[in-house]
């Protein structure tokens, strides 16, 4: 069990993302999870080892080490990467359930297993906003954790067993400082990437809405008119030709947009 | 996870580039990625420990240490090949996006004619032209920039490609100015050099694969030109013809009305 594992399960979610989520992944997999594995683990290798403190007493360095980092940036940064990816497998296990579903009962129930519509169509959207509160999340975290994204080069140390206020050293700050920041920076990318995968479903959903509503519209007023004008032509006997003629012309007048009224009924 | 996944990546851009890109990426993954992984990461796996300064002062190693080295070389050798091979994701995705449009016009009934079934479409190799040689070259440019970005930011932290044996420090809390020496400062600075090499070879081959395009696409368009400006044989020779006829009959028939034309 390692990260190749986290990749393979990550790797299902592509065949169902947006274009938009692809980007997540990739930016995920190659600018988190990758920088984290080959050059940020080992920055953080020898950290309590090279922590020296300005001082002989035992148990002081130990003391201040665990006061100034109650977790290692290294392990909060593996824990985010972890439960920020994990929201995208609710995406794959829907489609899982989806597909069981259509086994049991033997016939095909939905255009696709993968296709975003129907329940599929809440979870994508709600996985994104689980995600970016994640992140979120574990953005204001490392802040309060270390006040702030920089890491200093010494502290200030007067805890029991140390007998007075101790200079304590941390080993490479300004490489550990940079790695930090790349972490915020790709984390607030995320963000971003999430927000605008979210705007877009939205907006494709109420694109969507308004073009069924106008189309429904079209189709009652249409119903209308070819009521009124049947109504009025009744008693006449109008030839059928002359009402298929009104339709007709009724019908391309309110695609054209024009406000010429034709059968009484007025289309904007 | 590891390099093995970046070579999974870019491997699959490997079908669809031209001959230099091929070699490119050669060079990139068996000079370079396997360099820093074999040797690279052994030589400076104990810069810190055996880093040592001429006082017992605590705290003057660490910030002598982080004072000469900011960021260590490996690290970042290792974001350069990883910002490098990023550009050719481009390339990757605005294939798989032209074979999501192929596969849907498929599915709907067009280019039937063009692909047996959906796996030819997976199996065929595009050309790079039209929008694709546009994000061909694109990703090239950023990785021509990027390698020439990070040999900068080297010569500029590092002072040069060269590693000094010993260096001099005096920041507090060193008491006065000490003596601090490095560990395999010789190796590091044949690695270094060694690393820096490959790096200008692999700009050299973008650079040479930049003009290979630039040439094949003036190349296609003169000809173009040359075919649109000089009709086929036949058409030249029927058209002649007609000249001809035309010239004839109207000699005939100012021979018959007796007027010079």
């Amino acid at each position: 069990m390692s990260w190749t594992f986290l990749r393979d399960l990550l790797s299902g979610v592509n065949k169902y993302s947006t274009g938009i989520g692809r980007i997540w992944l990739a930016v995920t997999f190659i600018f988190r999870l990758l920088v984290y594995m080959v050059a940020a683990e080992h920055v953080w290798k020898d950290e309590q080892k090279e922590f020296e403190c300005n001082v002989r007493q035992p148990g002081c360095e130990n003391v201040c080490f665990d006061y100034f980092f109650p977790i290692s940036q290294v392990r909060l940064w593996a824990l985010q990467l972890i439960v920020v990816s994990t929201p995208s497998l609710l995406v794959v296990l829907h489609v899982a359930y989806r597909e069981g579903r259509e086994k049991r009962h033997r016939k095909k129930l939905y255009v696709s297993p993968g296709t975003m519509d129907g329940g599929l169509w809440y979870t994508y959207p709600i996985s994104l906003i689980v995600k970016t509160g994640f992140e979120i999340g574990f953005l204001v975290l490392f802040y309060k954790l270390y006040g702030g994204f920089s890491v200093p080069y010494f502290m200030k140390c007067d805890l029991k067993p140390c007998p007075n206020t101790v200079d304590c050293f941390v080993s490479k700050p300004t490489e550990k400082t940079i790695f930090t920041l790349f972490l915020v920076i790709t984390s607030c990318l995320c963000v971003v990437l999430n927000f605008t995968e979210l705007s877009f479903l939205v907006l494709k959903c109420f694109v969507k809405c308004c073009l069924q509503k106008y189309s429904k519209k079209l189709k009652s007023s249409v119903c209308e008119c070819h009521n009124l004008r049947y109504v009025k032509y009744g008693e006449m006997g109008a030839p059928p030709l002359l009402q298929k003629h009104h339709l007709d012309s009724a019908m391309s007048t309110a695609q054209g947009g024009e406000t010429k009224v034709l059968c009484g009924t007025q289309e904007a | 996870m590891d390099w093995g996944t970046l070579h999974t990546f870019i491997g699959g851009v490997n079908k669809h580039s031209t001959s230099i890109g091929k070699v490119w990426i050669t060079v990139i993954f068996i000079f370079r990625v396997m360099i820093l992984v074999v040797a690279a990461q052994e030589v400076w796996g104990d810069e810190q420990a055996d880093f040592v300064c001429n006082t017992l002062q605590p705290g003057c190693k660490n910030v002598c240490y982080d004072h000469f080295f900011p960021v260590s070389h490996i690290r970042l050798w290792a974001l350069q090949l990883i910002f490098v091979s990023t550009p050719a994701l481009l390339v990757a995705m605005h294939v798989a996006y032209y074979r999501q449009e192929a596969a849907r016009r498929f599915r709907r009934g067009e280019k039937r004619n063009e692909f047996k079934d959906l796996e030819d479409i997976k199996r065929q190799k595009i050309r790079i032209e039209g929008s694709l040689w546009w994000t061909y070259s694109s990703s090239i440019f950023f990785r021509i920039i990027f390698e020439a970005a990070f040999m900068y930011v080297f010569y500029f932290l590092y002072n040069g490609y060269h590693l000094p044996w010993v260096l001099k420090c005096g920041i507090d809390p060193c008491p006065n100015l000490v003596d601090c020496f490095i560990s395999r400062p010789t190796e590091k600075t044949v690695f270094t050099i060694f690393m820096i090499s490959a790096s200008v070879i692999c700009m050299l081959l973008n650079v040479a694969e930049l003009c290979y395009l630039l040439l094949k696409v003036c190349f296609r368009r003169s000809k173009r030109a040359q075919t649109q400006r000089t009709p086929p044989n036949h058409a030249l020779k029927e058209s002649k013809q007609n000249e001809m006829n035309e010239l004839i009959s109207e000699s005939g028939q100012n021979a018959i009305t007796g007027f010079p034309s």
